[in-house]
Parts: C-alpha cells; sequence; structure tokens
C-alpha cells in the first residue's frame, strides 16, 4: 500500500490529541510540557506531509517545521524555568494545586 | 352721553386691584411694616377706582346694541394649525352687573376692615390678599375664554385658602382652609375635565365660539349622553364646589374661622357667586340640555332647604349666616334652572348686599362683645342702634319681606319654580319660612332682651356702637339692601340680562301685592317670624320644650346630618386612607420595588453561580478554550 497524504494526517492528528489530553489532564508540570511538545510535533508532522505532497519543491514546510522546532525548544527553557521558580517557593509541581487567581 | 369707554380702561378694572397687591408685597410690607393703615388705603384707592370704571362701563353697556362692547384680543399662544388661546375679555350686561357687585361690597368690606382689623399684626397681609382676591374675582367675571377663566377660579380659590387661614397659628383656622380648598378642588376637578371635553370636541376655549357650537355638541353622544350634557354637568360640577352646594357644601360653615369681613367679602356675596356666575355666563350650553338644567334645578332646590334646617339650631351667628348662604345660593341655582340667567343673577345681586350687610353685622357685634355666640349675647339693641337697625333691615330683606330687596328676587323664583317644577316650589316655600325663622331667632336673641354675655370685670361687660369706619359702610350697605331689588319694578334688570324674563312681578312697586303668590310667601315668611317671636322674645312657647320635643330632629341638623363624620372618618380616612391609598402603597412596595430589587437580586444571584468557574487551575481554562475552538470549528463547518 502506498502512503498518502491521509496516513500522515491521521498521525498528525492522533498525536495531537494525545498531547492535548496530556495537556489538560495531567497533574505534573514537567508532563504538561512533555504533552505540549507533543503537540509541536504534531504540527510538524503535518507541515512536512503538507510540503511533500502538495508543493514538494517550494520546501514551505520543511522550512516552517525548523522554526517550530527552534521556538519548542526555547519555549521548553522558559517552562522549565517557570517550573523551577515555582517549586522553589510552592513545593509541589501539581498543576491542580496553584490556583491563586480563583472566585 | 358718556363719551365711549376706551377699552384699556376695561382693563384697568382687574389691574388696579392686582396692581395695589404687588405694590402692598413688594414695597409696603418689605419696606414700610410700621405703616400698616397705607395698605389700606391703596386698596381702598384701587378698589374705588374699579368702582368708578365698573360704573362708568355700565353706562356704556347699557347704552351700546346688544349691550355688549366691543374689546379687543391680546393674542396669548398661538400655534399654527392648531391652538389658538388669546386673552380677551367680554363686558356685556352680565359682566357689568357682576362688576358693580365685586366693587361695592369689596369696597365697602375693605373700610370696614379698616376698623375691624386695627392693630392686627397681619394687616399688610390681610389686605395684601384682599387686593389679590378682588382682582381675581374681577378677572374671573371679565375674562371671555374658559381657560383663562379656569385660573382665575383657581386664584379665587387661593386666596379664599389664604385668607380663611389668616390666623394660621390657630389650628381649627388651618385646618379649615385645608378643607375649603380641597372641597373645593373636588368640584374643579369635574370643571377641568369640562374644559377639556368642550376643547377635544370644539377644539376653543373661547365662550362665544363654544356658545355658537353648543347645538352641534349636543348632537355629538359620549358615554350614553351628549357631550354638550357632560360638559354642563361638569361645569355645574365646579360651581356646586364653589357655590357650596351639596354635596360639597362642608367647607363654607367651617370657613367662618376667617376674619368676619373676609366672611363677608368672599364667603357671603363674591367668592361664592363666582359658580352662579359661571352657570350664568355658559347658560346657552345649559339650555341645550334639559338633564344638565333639571340637575341645576334639583341640586339647588334641594340645598336650599337641606342648609336652611341646619341654621335654624346653630348657636354661633356665623355659621346661621353661613348656612343662610348656602341655602340662598341654592335658591339662586333653583332660579338659574328653573328661570334663567336673569332670575338667578337678580338674586345674586340683591343677596350680596344684604348678606355682606349681615356679615359686617355680626363683626360689629363681635367687635363689641367679643364673641359670636348668640346665648352669650342680647339687649345689644340700646347699646349698638346702628348696628342693630342695619341688621334688621338685613334680616327683613333676607326673609323676603315686601318692599325690600329680598322680596323682589325670591318671589320671582318661587314664581318661576311653581310654573316649571312645582315640587321645588313647595320645597321653597317651605324655605321661606325657615329662613325668616333663623334669622330672626338671630335677631331676637343677639338684639333683644338682657345682655346675658361677658363677667363684669372683661371689655365685654360693657360693648359698645363700633367706630363710624365700621357703621358707615353698614349703612351704605342697608340702603342697598332697601333698593338693589327696585331695578326690576318694571322688568327692566331682567331685560337688560336677557335669557329668561322676570315676568309675573313687572306689576309695579304696588301692583305686585294683587298678586297670590306674593301674598303667600309673604305670609310664610311672617310666620316665620312671629314664631321666633314667641320662642324667643316674649316666651309664649319655651325653646328647651319644643327641642326636646323635637329631639331627634334637632340632633340630625346641629350634627350637621353627620355629613362631617362621613366625609372626614368614613370615606377619607377608612375608604381612601386605609383601604385605596394603602392598597397602592403596598403596591408600590411590593410590585414596584420588588421588580426593581428583583432584577438586582438576581443578577447578584446568577454572578455568585457564575464565578464559581474561576477555579484558578489552569487546565480547566485550557479545556474551556479547546472547547471554545472546537465550536467555531464546528459553526464554521456547519453554517458556512
Amino acid at each position: 500500500m502506498s502512503l498518502g497524504l491521509e496516513h500522515f494526517l491521521i498521525l498528525s492528528a492522533i498525536l495531537f490529541s494525545i498531547g492535548l489530553y496530556g495537556a489538560l489532564t495531567k497533574r505534573s508540570a514537567i508532563v504538561i510540557l512533555m504533552s505540549i511538545e507533543i503537540m509541536l510535533n504534531a504540527v510538524n508532522i503535518a507541515m512536512v506531509a503538507f510540503s511533500r505532497y502538495i508543493v514538494p519543491a517550494l520546501l514551505t514546510g520543511q522550512v516552517f517545521t525548523i522554526f517550530i522546532i527552534a521556538v519548542a525548544a526555547a519555549e521548553a527553557t522558559v517552562g522549565l524555568a517557570i517550573i523551577i521558580a515555582i517549586y522553589r517557593s510552592r513545593e509541589t509541581i501539581d498543576a491542580t494545586k496553584i490556583d491563586l487567581m480563583k472566585w | 352721553m358718556t363719551a365711549a369707554i376706551p377699552y384699556q380702561l376695561v382693563w384697568l378694572i382687574f389691574l388696579l386691584p392686582l396692581f395695589s397687591f404687588a405694590v402692598i408685597s413688594l414695597i409696603f410690607r418689605p419696606f414700610l411694616n410700621n405703616k400698616p393703615r397705607l395698605s389700606g388705603y391703596i386698596t381702598i384707592a384701587a378698589i374705588s377706582g374699579s368702582l368708578i370704571l365698573s360704573i362708568w362701563a355700565l353706562t356704556e353697556v347699557l347704552a351700546a346694541p346688544g349691550h355688549e362692547l366691543a374689546i379687543p384680543d391680546i393674542s396669548w399662544l398661538v400655534i399654527e394649525g392648531g391652538i389658538n388661546i388669546h386673552f380677551g375679555l367680554i363686558m356685556d350686561s352680565l359682566a357689568a352687573v357682576m362688576l358693580i357687585v365685586v366693587t361695592v361690597v369689596s369696597l365697602m368690606v375693605q373700610i370696614y376692615s379698616q376698623g375691624y382689623m386695627r392693630g392686627d399684626p397681619g394687616y399688610h397681609r390681610y389686605y395684601a390678599f384682599m387686593s389679590l382676591f378682588t382682582a381675581s374675582m374681577l378677572g374671573l367675571v371679565l375674562v371671555d375664554n374658559l381657560l383663562l377663566m379656569y385660573i382665575f377660579w383657581e386664584l379665587v380659590g387661593l386666596c379664599s385658602y389664604l385668607l380663611i387661614g389668616f390666623w394660621f397659628h390657630r389650628p381649627a383656622a388651618a385646618n379649615a382652609a385645608k378643607k375649603a380648598f380641597i372641597v373645593t378642588r373636588i368640584g374643579d376637578f369635574g370643571f377641568l375635565a369640562a374644559i377639556l371635553l368642550l376643547y377635544s370636541n370644539a377644539h376653543t376655549f373661547d365662550i362665544a365660539t363654544l356658545i355658537d357650537k353648543a347645538p352641534g355638541l349636543a348632537a355629538m353622544s359620549f358615554l350614553g349622553a351628549s357631550v354638550l350634557t357632560w360638559a354642563a354637568i361638569g361645569i355645574f360640577a365646579g360651581a356646586v364646589g364653589k357655590s357650596a352646594q351639596f354635596p360639597l357644601h362642608v367647607w363654607l360653615p367651617d370657613a367662618m374661622e376667617g376674619p368676619t369681613p373676609v366672611s363677608a367679602l368672599i364667603h357671603a356675596a363674591t367668592m361664592v357667586a363666582a359658580g352662579v356666575f359661571l352657570v350664568a355666563r355658559m347658560y346657552p350650553l345649559f339650555e341645550h340640555s334639559e338633564a344638565a338644567l333639571l340637575a341645576v334645578a334639583i341640586i339647588g332646590g334641594l340645598t336650599s332647604i337641606f342648609a336652611a334646617t341646619m341654621g335654624l339650631v346653630m348657636t354661633d351667628i356665623k355659621r346661621v349666616l353661613a348656612y343662610s348662604t348656602i341655602s340662598q345660593l341654592g335658591y339662586m341655582m333653583l332660579g338659574l334652572g328653573v328661570g334663567g340667567i336673569a332670575i338667578g343673577i337678580f338674586h345674586l345681586f340683591n343677596h350680596a348686599f344684604f348678606k355682606a350687610l349681615l356679615f359686617l353685622g355680626a363683626g360689629s357685634v363681635n367687635h363689641a362683645t367679643g364673641t359670636f355666640d348668640i346665648r352669650h349675647m342680647g339687649g345689644l339693641r340700646k347699646i349698638m342702634p346702628w348696628t342693630y337697625a342695619t341688621f334688621l333691615i338685613a334680616s327683613l330683606s333676607i326673609a323676603g319681606i315686601w318692599p325690600l330687596a329680598g322680596f323682589w328676587s325670591k318671589d320671582e323664583i318661587l314664581a318661576s319654580s311653581l310654573e316649571n317644577q312645582p315640587i321645588l316650589f313647595y320645597l321653597a316655600m317651605v324655605t321661606v319660612f325657615m329662613t325668616a325663622f333663623y334669622m330672626f331667632r338671630v335677631v331676637f336673641l343677639t338684639f333683644g332682651g338682657q345682655y346675658r354675655g361677658g363677667d363684669s370685670a372683661s371689655h365685654s361687660a360693657r360693648p359698645h356702637e363700633s367706630p363710624p369706619v365700621m357703621v358707615v359702610p353698614m349703612v351704605i350697605l342697608a340702603f342697598l339692601a332697601i333698593g338693589s331689588g327696585w331695578l326690576n319694578i318694571t322688568g327692566s334688570f331682567g331685560q337688560f340680562l336677557g335669557h329668561g324674563e322676570t315676568h309675573s312681578f313687572v306689576l309695579g312697586f304696588f301692583g305686585v301685592l294683587a298678586h297670590p303668590l306674593a301674598w303667600v310667601s309673604l305670609l310664610m315668611a311672617g310666620a316665620g317670624i312671629l314664631l321666633a317671636y314667641a320662642m324667643y322674645s316674649a316666651k309664649w312657647l319655651s325653646a328647651e320644650r319644643i327641642t326636646r320635643l323635637f329631639y331627634p330632629l334637632h340632633t340630625l341638623f346641629s350634627r350637621k346630618y353627620w355629613l362631617d363624620e362621613l366625609y372626614e372618618n368614613i370615606i377619607a380616612r377608612i375608604v381612601l386612607l386605609n383601604g385605596l391609598f394603602a392598597g397602592l402603597r403596598l403596591f408600590d412596595s411590593g410590585v414596584v420595588d420588588g421588580a426593581v430589587n428583583g432584577v438586582a437580586n438576581t443578577m447578584v444571584a446568577t454572578g455568585r453561580v457564575i464565578r464559581k468557574a474561576q477555579t484558578g487551575q489552569l487546565q480547566l481554562y485550557g479545556l474551556f478554550i479547546i472547547l471554545g475552538v472546537l465550536a467555531i470549528i464546528f459553526c464554521l463547518y456547519f453554517f458556512g
């Protein structure tokens, strides 16, 4: 069977859903960060697939993917820094316990 | 003959007292407070001026064709294609007669007040209000449209309030003033409704135009009867309030709390006559409506006997005169209802003079003895001869004794009612008897016998005649009380006014005695005088025994048929205050406030529920974001 665009897009959607589920339900802040990375990578796969199957000569999607990887790295760095700061003041990284801004 | 009166001077007739009011209020009272007599002088000067102008105007109207002078209007409120209210005067026979009445009586009362109100701290205020009242009354008589007449009508009521409550620190006077104003306002509501009804159908306030449109209005139907009937009844309602007819008569006896000259001017001669004047002025409207005329006659006739019964038992001289006024006003309404303008106004003309004289006499007696209670008077005949003589003349006049003034106008009314409404004629005859009786009861108890009042140390133990400034106006009014009826001996008064002949009595001064009706009325009056003489002077019959014999009737009369209790306790307190108004208050605080507060409470409760969504947990917010995105995609996909 030959791989078509739809296979990659389905893979991307599944990965995105897994990442979304993790981001919304996991307690540990680090696991949330990991889920966000999964979501970003799912997007990457979709980008490359679109680029390969529609206009391969332009390489637009691949270039955009490189941007996303760089941004993801920076964002993970900043996220980890925030988590460390929270841990220093609250002794926990449980997302359900960090709820000062409520009614 | 006389030069034609320039129309500006006709305007001046009511502007002069208004000017004196302004001067007293703005200059004399603030700056010349220590010279009270000045207010009196300027008022008397102004009203004398008005009197001279009125006499001149009367001579002009007598000579003018159709008995009417043309006076240019002043445009007041003109809106294209809609409203056109102007400020104009009518100077016809009715206005001329009323002007004479008002100015003469007012002048006499103002002169008298110089003596009666001497030393009163409110002297300026008194004359200011008296000037304003005279100006308003003259204005009311002169204006030619209903809107302005309503304004002056209310002004007259205002002055009455101010003057009844002149000694405002006395609670009885303050309450009486309030009562007068409120009760007359109830009638004025009918008047206003009539004015608005007429305007909405005829699109004018002008009286002459309304009279022309009357047949058309009689044809229009509204709620069962014609527009004209409703309007006439509304106008009559205003007259019922102002002229103290049943059922709105309750304010007049209480109004006697005011100073006696006020009672003489306002509640005997002029303001209460305004109701009669209004019906006369709008008479062509009434002529087209049988029902309204009948209502006028019936209420007039019933009121006159109703009030006379209460006058029989009162012990306060002014209260007797107040009920007498109500009764005589009933006569005037009866005259208007069965006879016509001339008959009612003729009685108004005569009544003004002798009733004012009676009140001034009562004031004179009060000045001497310090009281109004006739049980504490007596024997004043020799001490106060001038007061006695004038009071006696006025009493004979009101009883309808020939040849004094009252005889002529009363018998006109009796003759007309005999022709048109015989039942009312019998009631009126009984009233003649009662009138004579109660007036002479007062005369005999006040002036006859021995002086029963005052202890030997007080001033009232030695009563004396009043000073000339009080006696001279009384004497002048006495001449008028004798002679004012003679104006109609040849029917000239009736012809001057038109709209209803004064027929049966155009037989001459002595010729009238050949008419049987004259003898019947004289006999009734004579019987009344004789009974009063028997009970109170010669004491052939004992007043106490007759009182005990007729005790239930006596109680009914002296408690004023319990109408005051009905109005104040039952209607005002229970039905209105505790019933209707309390219900409305509950509605306001429950429903209206409840709705407003309810909206606010709903908002607060909703907020309290919704803010629970702010848990502070990031992941919940993220969930909401995702759900929102999904919703947008859904909408875009399915609804394009």
